[in-house]
């Protein structure tokens, strides 16, 4: 069991900003992202695209954003649990005992959600019989490679994880590579060696083709893949693989009894409370009377939020606000001289 | 100029509208006057259409907001920037028609434009 002051679900940059503020006034934090890196959003949806509206920063990428936040919480020990994502949030006295998937169980007084627009999780095939098989032969992240050996793989996908699993498994499997269309958005040299390798017959390379339907009553035996034309070709597989990149979805957070109105968290102004004591909503995730999604909102609410969470983490304190150019006790935190 | 669009006269501006009609998975038919210089998506959130996502905010970086357009409009659309089709590739069940409407900005030319949405965002 973890105790701490709070626990801050989601490592973009309100989730880090915000554990930047909670470390400041003294209070301890865990994070946990289902991403297996830090920076959410601006690291999975838009590493290079710049951003233009950050307070004192004319221009920045999502990822150069993302290195600063991380630079700026580095004073700090702060424990990130990546590649997890929180399951059930339950009250048990005056603690929330929050549980991820991976079994980490947190007890503590407060719960930030900066959870975005929900965690990431693959996109997963349109045909609704590939859940049968979810986790046994039809996988949307590779875990153990060598289960493949001698096997059968279909492969689905345009972009760098479909071609450079296409092209490892392709030495000790038989692969088919399936894209909807000629065009393929990997890099070029990744593009050119699946070339090579299907010309050569290592992988069967089907374009403009896309799943139809899929056979298998204990295991699966075969798929059917169809093109814009409606030809259609049954390929044997003993594994489905498909490599469609991240989708947000809300997922469970749905049901821990908070008030949500079209996938974001009703929270008041004041301390960016839900309706449940203990549990906040901050950036993108949140909404309220005139709410903007800007970063730089994020930024406000996640340092509202932590000031809240100090009357629950330290009831018999009181909280003195100071500021960071003076205070001889945030300077000796953040590990600067004073003075 | 006028036989195209729909104005509404606010004040002294004249705001300048086109009608766009979603046509969501279950077949119920939405025909909204949609603001010139919005886009497609905007259209849609702005008017509570259910079906699209726009999860990343109109950023071409989601694939959310797909919808189908209709074969006879298709051609008309300016064509697709670099990276739509690539987002495309990762959304739910593309077909040749396929667009995303964050990337169709309204305008005259557009008036009576017809898309449907598909069943799934993803």
């Amino acid at each position: 069991m973890n105790k701490t002051d709070a626990l801050i679900i989601g490592a973009g940059p309100t989730g880090l900003f915000t554990a930047h503020q909670l470390k400041l006034i003294g209070l301890n934090c865990e994070i946990v992202d289902n991403l297996d890196k830090i920076g959410g959003q601006c690291i999975e949806l838009y590493p290079d695209k710049p951003i233009y509206d950050i307070p004192a920063v004319p221009e920045c990428t999502g990822e150069e954003l993302t290195k600063n936040l991380i630079n700026q919480i580095k004073p700090f020990d702060i424990k990130f649990h990546l590649s997890e994502r929180v399951d059930e949030v339950k009250r048990e006295a005056d603690n929330w005992t929050v549980k991820t998937n991976n079994g980490t169980i947190f007890s503590t007084p407060n719960v930030i959600i900066a959870g975005g627009v929900g965690s990431f999780e693959p996109r997963k095939f349109p045909v609704k019989e590939c859940e049968k098989f979810e986790n046994k032969s039809v996988l949307y992240s590779i875990k153990d490679k060598s289960i493949f050996k001698g096997k059968t793989v279909t492969i689905f996908g345009g972009g760098d994880s479909a071609l450079d699993w296409a092209v490892e498994l392709s030495k000790n499997s038989k692969v088919n590579l399936v894209h909807r269309r000629d065009d393929f958005r990997g890099a070029q040299a990744t593009v050119d060696t699946v070339k090579e390798l299907a010309k050569d017959g290592k992988i069967n390379l089907f374009t403009k083709y896309q799943i139809s339907s899929i056979k298998g009553e204990d295991k699966l035996e075969s798929l059917d893949i169809k093109n814009d034309d409606k030809e259609t070709k049954t390929l044997k597989t003993d594994y489905l693989l498909g490599f469609f990149g991240l989708i947000m979805q809300l997922g469970p957070i749905a049901n821990w009894g908070l008030n949500i109105d079209k996938k974001t968290i009703e929270v008041d102004t004041e301390k960016f409370e839900t309706n449940q004591k203990g549990i906040y909503a901050v950036g993108d995730i949140c909404s309220y009377p005139g709410k903007l999604k800007l970063i730089l909102s994020g930024f406000h609410e996640g340092a509202l939020a932590a000031r809240a969470c100090f009357k629950l983490a330290r009831p018999d304190e009181k909280y003195r606000f100071e500021f960071t150019t003076s205070s001889k006790t945030i300077k000796d935190r953040l590990g600067v001289k004073s003075d | 100029m006028f036989s195209h669009t729909c104005p509404i006269f606010l004040h002294n501006y004249i705001i300048l509208m086109a009608k766009i009609t979603y046509i969501t998975d279950d077949n119920q038919n939405h025909t909204i006057e949609v603001q010139n210089g919005l886009s497609v998506m905007e259209g849609a959130v702005q008017n509570d259409i259910p079906g699209i996502d726009a999860d990343c905010g109109g950023g071409m970086a989601c694939a959310t907001c797909h919808v189908y357009v209709n074969d006879e409009w298709f051609d008309k659309l300016p064509s697709k920037e670099d990276g739509e089709e690539d987002m495309l590739d990762m959304a739910f069940e593309p077909k040749k028609n396929s667009r995303l409407s964050c990337q169709i900005i309204v305008s005259d030319e557009l008036d009576g434009l017809t898309v449907n949405i598909p069943s799934k965002q993803g």
